[in-house]
C-alpha cells in the first residue's frame, strides 16, 4: 500500500509564543510537528505494518522543515519529502499549499493520505478535504479509528463528540483526531537510522507550478495574542450561598444566562 | 569550532526530554518517596533504546555519540535524580566495561542484553574500606583449576539488586612492585554463594537501587576474567572516567531542574505587591544560576567531546563533574531559598533535587578526589 502523511511544522503553543508587528517570532519559538499530524504518522505506520507498502511524509515548508520530516523518519516513516517554497513564496494559505500537494500528487498513486485534523497554527482544517476534492477522491475527517480489509474501508468519525461509522474504499484521504492512537516516542535506533533515508527536496517549479498558480486566496489583516487571562474569583460562604451568588454573577454580571 | 548540536543530537534531546516529563516527572515524587526502583520506566527506557546510546549497532546498541548520552543523562536527570543515576551507572558502569575491555565472546553475551535494555549489570568496586582509595581492595579472587574462587564484600554498589550480573574487582595476585594486582571478573547475579541486599536508607536518589553484596566462596569459570589479568586498577580508572561525563550531565540535569522551577516560581510569586522576580535579591540568584547551568553545559559537551573524538578527557571530565555537580547543589540550594517555606516541602521538590545532589559531590569519585585528578594533571 502506498501510503502518504501531510505534515506541517508548526510553533508549540504550549510553549511562549511572541507576536510583533502581526508575526510572530520564529528566534523565540519552539517548533514541532503539528501534534494531529503525530497521530496521522503513527496511523501510517501501524497500517504500513499491518498492510506492507511504505510511508511517506510530505512537507511544504522551508529548509527548516527538515527537522519535523527527520522526526517523522525517526519514528518509522519510510521516506520523506520536502516542498521548500522559501525562495519562490513570500506567504501562502490554505489554498496554496493545497494547489502545490494536488501537483505533488498527481503523478502519485496513492492508496491512502493521511493528514492532521486541523493544523495546531491556523486551525482551517482545510488542505485536506481541498486535496481530496482536487484528486477526486473520497475524504473523511476527525477520524479515531481506521481499519482496512481488503479495499473496504471502516473508520469511526468523531461528530462533536459522538462517533459516526463509516464505509468508504480505496484510495482515500483521512483527518486524524485525537485518540486515534498514541503517537510513539521515536527510538534511538530509528533517529540514528533516519539519516540514512530518503528525503527528497522539491521546488514548485519541479511541480510545473508558476508562483500565480499557487497565489493565497486569503488576506491576513492581523495577528495577536489572546488577551490576558485575569485572576479568578474564589466564592465563599456555605455551598448554598455560593450557588446563588454564581447564578446572580451570571446573569447580572456576566450576562451569559 | 561549532557550537550547534546535529540534528540527531538536537532530535534524541527532544525525545528523551518529551519522555522525561511525560512519563518520568509524574512519578518522581512518588519513585523519591516509597524509595522504589521504577523498573517499567527502566523497560521503556529499554524499548527506546537509551541503554545502548552509545554502543554501536553490531552490540545492540544506537551508535550514537557521548554527546547524545549526556543529553539523554541531563533530560532524565532534570525530572528525577534516582532515575537518571541508575540510568547513568547503567550504561557508564555497568555496560561501558564491557564494551571497552570485554572479548567478543564476552560484548555478545553481557554487551548485547545490556545495550538491547532487557538486563542490567553494576560495577562492584567500593568496599568497605575501599572508597577513594579503590586500590585499597581487599576482595579476593583465587585460582582454583579453571575457577576463580571470590572472597569479600562490596558496598554502595548501584542497580545491584535489579541487576543480571556484576563487574567486581578482587585481587588475584602480586605486581612486579610486589603490590596488590587487581583484576575485574564478570560474576552472574545468581551465582551461588553471592548474597545481595538493598537495605540502605539514604538521603538522596532514593529509588535508585544500591545495595551491598557478600561474596562468600563465589566460584565463576575464569573465562570470566574482563580483559587482561591484573588491569583491573586501570580498567576502573578508565571506566570512571567516562563515567564522570555522565555525573557530570546528571548535576547539569539537576542544576537545569533547579533553574527552572526557580523561575517559573519567582515569575508567578507575589509579595509585597509584586512578583518576587522583580526583586533585585531574587534576580541576582537567578542570574548567577543560570550562568553556572551553562557554564557547566559547555565542560560537559566539551569533555563529550573530546571523548568522542579519541581526544585525551580525563581532566576535562574531572573539571565537569566537579563543576556540574557542585553547580547542581548551589543551584538546588538557592532553589529552595528561592521558594522560602515551600521550597522546603516535598510537594515542591526542589528540596529533593539538594538531597540528590549530594550523592553527585560524592559518587563516582568525590569532588576532593577530582581536585586531585585535575591537579596532577597540572604537574603537582
Amino acid at each position: 500500500m502506498n501510503i502518504y502523511v501531510l505534515l506541517k511544522r508548526t510553533f508549540d503553543t504550549e510553549e511562549k509564543i511572541d507576536v510583533s508587528n502581526g508575526r510572530i517570532e520564529d528566534e523565540s519559538a519552539e517548533f514541532i510537528i503539528n501534534p494531529y499530524d503525530e497521530y496521522a504518522v503513527e496511523e501510517a505506520i501501524n497500517q504500513r505494518d499491518a498492510h506492507g507498502g511504505e510511508v511517506t511524509v510530505v512537507t511544504v515548508g522551508d529548509e527548516e522543515s527538515e527537522k519535523q520530516l527527520r522526526t517523522a523518519l525517526a519514528m518509522g516513516a519510510d521516506k520523506a519529502v520536502l516542498i521548500n517554497t522559501e525562495d519562490d513564496l513570500e506567504d501562502g494559505d490554505q489554498y496554496t499549499t493545497a494547489k502545490i500537494l494536488h501537483a505533488f500528487f498527481a503523478e502519485k498513486e496513492a492508496d491512502l493520505i493521511l493528514a492532521g485534523n486541523v493544523a495546531i497554527d491556523e486551525a482551517s482544517g482545510q488542505v485536506g478535504p481541498r486535496l481530496a476534492e482536487a484528486l477526486g477522491i473520497p475524504f473523511v475527517t476527525t477520524i479515531t479509528s481506521l481499519k482496512i480489509e481488503d479495499n473496504t474501508v471502516t473508520i469511526e468519525k468523531d461528530v462533536e463528540g459522538d462517533v459516526e461509522i463509516v464505509e468508504t474504499s480505496l484510495p482515500l484521504l483521512v483527518t486524524c483526531q485525537q485518540g486515534l492512537n498514541e503517537p510513539r516516542y521515536p527510538s534511538l535506533p530509528g533517529i540514528m537510522k533516519a539519516k540514512k533515508k530518503p528525503l527528497e527536496e522539491l521546488e514548485i517549479d519541479d511541480l510545473d507550478l508558476e508562483e500565480d498558480d499557487v497565489e493565497q486566496k486569503t488576506k491576513t489583516i492581523d495577528i495577536y495574542l489572546p488577551p490576558e487571562k485575569e485572576a479568578g474569583r474564589v466564592l465563599e460562604g456555605d455551598v448554598d450561598e455560593q450557588v446563588k451568588e454564581l447564578v446572580s454573577l451570571l446573569k447580572n454580571e456576566k450576562k451569559v444566562l | 569550532m561549532d557550537f550547534e548540536l546535529s540534528k540527531e543530537q538536537l532530535m534524541v534531546k527532544k525525545m528523551v526530554k518529551e519522555f522525561a516529563d511525560e512519563v518520568i516527572q509524574p512519578r518522581a515524587i512518588e519513585i523519591d518517596k516509597e524509595a522504589k526502583f521504577p523498573v517499567d520506566i527502566f523497560e521503556q527506557m529499554g524499548e527506546l533504546g537509551l541503554l545502548g546510546i552509545p554502543f554501536p549497532e553490531e552490540y545492540g546498541g544506537a551508535g550514537a555519540d557521548t554527546l547524545s548520552y549526556a543529553l539523554a543523562v541531563e533530560e532524565i536527570g532534570r525530572v528525577c535524580g534516582s532515575t537518571g543515576l541508575s540510568y547513568a551507572a547503567a550504561v557508564s558502569l555497568g555496560a561501558s566495561p564491557i564494551y571497552y575491555f570485554g572479548t567478543e565472546e564476552q560484548k555478545q553475551n553481557y554487551l548485547v542484553p545490556l545495550a538491547k535494555g532487557e538486563a542490567l549489570a553494576s560495577f562492584g568496586l567500593t568496599e568497605p574500606n575501599a572508597g577513594s582509595d579503590a586500590g585499597g581492595t581487599q576482595t579476593t579472587a583465587v585460582e582454583d583449576g579453571d575457577d576463580y574462587v571470590i572472597n569479600g564484600e562490596k558496598c554502595f554498589i548501584t542497580n545491584a539488586g535489579y541487576a543480571k550480573f556484576l563487574i567486581v574487582t578482587a585481587i588475584t595476585g602480586k605486581n612486579e612492585k610486589g603490590q596488590n594486582a587487581i583484576s575485574s571478573i564478570i560474576v552472574p547475579a545468581d551465582t551461588k554463594g553471592i548474597t545481595i541486599s538493598s537495605d540502605y536508607d539514604k538521603m538522596g536518589v532514593r529509588g535508585s537501587d544500591t545495595a551491598e553484596i557478600v561474596l562468600n566462596d563465589v566460584r565463576v569459570p575464569k573465562e570470566n576474567l574482563l580483559g587482561e589479568a591484573h588491569k583491573g586498577f586501570n580498567q576502573f580508572l578508565h571506566t570512571l572516567d567516562g563515567g564522570r561525563i555522565s555525573i557530570a550531565a546528571l548535576g547539569l540535569g539537576i542544576a537545569q531542574g533547579s533553574l527552572d522551577r526557580a523561575l517559573s516560581y519567582a515569575k508567578e510569586r507575589k509579595q509585597f505587591g509584586k512578583p518576587i522576580s522583580s526583586f533585585q535579591a531574587i534576580q541576582f540568584k537567578l542570574a548567577d544560576m543560570a550562568m553556572e547551568v551553562e557554564l557547566a553545559r559547555n565542560m560537559v559537551h566539551k569533555a563529550a567531546w573530546l571523548k568522542d573524538n579519541n581526544k585525551p578527557f580525563g581532566k576535562e571530565a574531572a573539571y565537569a563533574k566537579l563543576y556540574a555537580t557542585e553547580t547542581a547543589f548551589r543551584n538546588a540550594n538557592q532553589a529552595i531559598q528561592i521558594h522560602g517555606g515551600y521550597g522546603y516541602m516535598r510537594e515542591y521538590e526542589v528540596e529533593r533535587y539538594l538531597r540528590d545532589a549530594k550523592l553527585l559531590e560524592i559518587g563516582e569519585g568525590t569532588s576532593e578526589i577530582q581536585r586531585m585528578v585535575i591537579a596532577r594533571q597540572l604537574g603537582c
